[in-house]
C-alpha cells in the first residue's frame, strides 16, 4: 500500500484516496488546431514510460479534490517526492529525456 | 528432437523417467543472425518457431534476460477467446484461434488448450445492447457466439448468483464456446521445444541493453554478454517495451501498469468454464489442479514492480463473491503481478519503428496470451519479409497519428 503525502491537505494519506492520472509536465499546444498530425499524436497518446524515476500526476480524489505532482521510482514504488503543480521537481534521472518531434509553440510547462 | 507418443512414455517408464532427453540446447550465441528476437515469452518464441517453419529462415536467436516464459507468459490467467468488436481485432485474434485448435498436435506437446466456453455477463440493459451488437458483428466475422438470457444463464452456471436481489443483477450474457484456457508454461515451452529443435537458438540470461546502428539502420544488439549482428531485429518484451524503444531512440504509446491474478487453494470441481463480468470487474476459471484462478483490473499507476496492490485485491474479490457467493469463504493462496504494456486504444503495435530493421510487437496489454500463436505468426510473416501481414497492418504505430485507432475499449470484456 502507497502512502502518499498530499501537499494540499499536509498530510500522508492511504493510496485508496488518490488517483494516478500519468505522466506530469506534458504542456499543451498553445494553437492545437495549427499542430501536424505527429505534433498532436504525441501529444494525446506518446509518453515516456521509464524504468526508474518517472514525474507523474495525481488527483486525490477521496481528500481535497486536488492536482499535485510526484516524482515517485516505477519499480520500487518508492515516493521521492511531492510537489505543486507549477513547481518543478527536486529529483529528476540523470539522463536526459527524449525530445519529442513536437516543435509547435507549447503552453507554459505545469 | 525426440517426438513425444504414447509409446515413448512407456518406453521411459521402463528407465524410470530418468533419461528423457532435454527439451532445448543451451547454445554459445553467433556472432550474426538472419533474425534476432528480443524477448522469450510465449509472443517471442511463438515468433521464432513460426519463423523456421513456415518461412525457412531457421538462423534465428531468441534472447531473453531471464528464463524462457519467466514475464506476463507465466503471470497471466491463460484465458482464450476470439470475441472482439472490429474486424481488425476479430480477425488477428480468430487468426490466434484457428492456430491454438491445432497448437498440441503441430507443436507435439500438450498444451492443454481446453475450449469450455467463455461468457461475458451482462448486468444492465445497456449490457445486452452492447453484447448483441458484438455477438452480431463476431458471427459476421465468423467468430462463433451467443446471446443467452438470464434463465439459461442461471441454468448453465450452477453457483452464479442469478438472483434478482444482488447488487449488479445477471439478466444475460454471451458465450463464445470456442474460447477456453490452455496450460501458460506448456505454451512457452512448446513453443520453445519446437523452434529449438527447427534449429533456433535461445539464448537465456542474456539481457539486451541497447541497439547498434549504422547509418541510423538497426544492424545488431548489445547484450550483457557482447554484441550480437542480426538483419532485423523483432522486439517482443512486453512491459518493458517503453524501455526498449527508449534505447532505440523512440517513444511508444505505452504506459506499463502491473496486473494481477490470484489462485485458491485447490478445491473440487465447481466452474467449467470461464466466467467474466465488466460490472462487477473481475473473471475466473477453475484449473485442472482445482485452484480458482481470478483476475481483475491493473494498477492505476505506471509500474514495473511485477507485483499489485492490495486495494485491487480486495476489489477483485469483492467482485468474485459478488457473482459466486458461494466461494466467500475460499482461501486465496497466491498473487502475483505482471507487468503489461497498454496502448491508449486497448489494441496491440505490431509495428515497423522509427529505426529501420527494427520492429517491435508490444502494446497487447491486459489480454496478450489469447493471441500468442496468431501474434508470432503475423510478425514471423513480416520479419520474414520486410513488409507487414495484412493481418497486422492495421496495428501499425502510425495510426497514432493518422488517428486510426481501433478501439476495443469495453468491447470485449473485463480485460479492457
Amino acid at each position: 500500500m502507497l502512502h502518499i503525502f498530499c501537499p494540499h491537505c499536509g498530510e500522508l494519506r492511504s493510496e485508496e484516496e488518490f488517483h494516478a492520472s500519468g505522466q506530469a509536465h506534458i504542456p499543451r499546444p498553445l494553437d492545437p488546431g495549427a499542430c501536424t498530425d505527429a505534433e498532436w499524436g504525441d501529444y494525446m497518446f506518446f509518453r515516456d514510460n521509464p524504468r526508474g524515476l518517472h514525474h507523474e500526476l495525481w488527483n486525490h480524489v477521496a481528500g481535497c479534490r486536488q492536482f499535485f505532482n510526484a516524482t515517485r521510482n516505477t519499480v520500487t514504488y518508492e515516493i521521492l517526492e511531492t510537489y505543486l503543480i507549477g513547481t518543478q521537481p527536486q529529483f529528476t534521472e540523470q539522463a536526459a529525456p527524449l525530445t519529442t518531434t513536437a516543435t509547435r509553440e507549447q503552453g507554459e510547462k505545469v | 528432437m525426440q517426438r513425444y507418443s504414447g509409446f515413448g512414455l512407456f518406453k521411459h517408464s521402463l528407465s524410470h523417467h530418468e533419461n528423457w532427453q532435454k527439451m532445448w540446447r543451451t547454445p554459445t550465441p553467433k556472432k550474426v543472425y538472419d533474425v534476432i528476437i528480443v524477448g522469450g515469452g510465449g509472443h517471442g518464441l511463438a515468433t521464432a518457431y513460426y519463423l523456421a517453419k513456415e518461412h525457412g529462415i531457421t538462423n534465428v536467436a531468441v534472447v531473453e534476460k531471464g528464463w524462457l516464459g519467466g514475464g506476463n507468459t507465466a503471470r497471466n490467467t491463460t484465458i482464450v477467446r476470439s470475441n472482439y468488436l472490429w474486424d481488425e481485432s476479430a480477425h488477428l485474434y480468430e487468426h490466434a484461434m484457428k492456430l491454438w485448435e491445432g497448437l498440441s498436435q503441430d507443436l507435439n506437446y500438450n498444451v492443454m488448450f481446453s475450449q469450455r466456453g467463455v461468457y461475458n455477463l451482462c448486468h444492465t440493459l445497456q449490457d445486452m445492447r452492447d453484447s448483441e451488437r458484438r455477438v452480431s458483428a463476431n458471427r459476421l466475422n465468423g467468430v462463433d457466439g451467443e446471446l443467452l438470457n438470464g434463465k439459461q444463464v442461471a441454468d448453465e452456471i450452477p453457483y452464479l448468483d442469478c438472483s434478482k436481489n444482488t447488487r449488479y443483477p445477471i439478466i444475460g450474457a454471451t458465450v463464445q464456446r470456442r474460447g477456453g484456457v490452455a496450460r501458460h508454461d506448456a505454451v512457452a515451452w512448446g513453443f520453445a521445444r519446437a523452434a529449438d529443435a527447427l534449429g533456433v537458438d535461445l539464448i537465456q540470461q542474456t539481457e539486451v541493453l541497447g541497439f547498434r546502428k549504422e547509418n541510423g539502420v538497426c544492424i545488431g544488439v548489445e547484450t550483457s554478454k557482447g554484441f550480437i549482428g542480426a538483419k532485423r531485429v523483432g522486439v517482443v518484451t512486453a512491459g518493458n517495451s517503453g524501455h526498449m524503444a527508449r534505447q532505440a531512440g523512440f517513444r511508444l504509446p505505452i504506459e506499463s501498469h502491473p496486473l494481477q491474478a490470484l489462485v485458491s487453494e485447490p478445491i473440487k470441481p465447481i466452474i467449467d468454464s470461464v466466467i467474466m463480468s465488466n460490472a462487477v470487474h473481475g473473471y475466473i476459471s477453475q484449473s485442472d489442479k482445482g485452484d480458482l484462478v481470478i483476475g481483475a483490473g491493473i494498477d492505476g499507476y505506471n509500474g514495473y514492480g511485477q507485483r499489485g496492490s492490495y486495494p485491487v485485491i480486495e476489489h477483485t474479490i469483492q467482485a468474485i463473491v459478488e457473482m459466486f457467493p458461494v466461494l466467500s469463504r475460499v482461501r486465496m493462496n497466491r498473487q502475483w503481478g505482471g507487468i503489461v504494456d497498454t496502448t491508449p486504444d486497448a489494441c496491440p503495435i505490431i509495428s515497423k519503428t522509427p529505426v529501420p530493421n527494427l520492429f517491435f510487437n508490444c502494446g497487447w496489454g491486459t489480454g496478450g496470451f489469447k493471441a500468442t500463436p496468431g501474434s508470432g505468426n503475423v510478425f514471423a510473416a513480416s520479419l520474414a519479409k520486410g513488409e507487414m501481414h495484412p493481418l497486422a497492418a492495421p496495428f501499425s504505430i502510425d495510426r497514432f497519428h493518422t488517428g486510426a485507432l481501433i478501439d476495443e475499449h469495453g468491447a470485449a470484456a473485463v480485460a479492457h
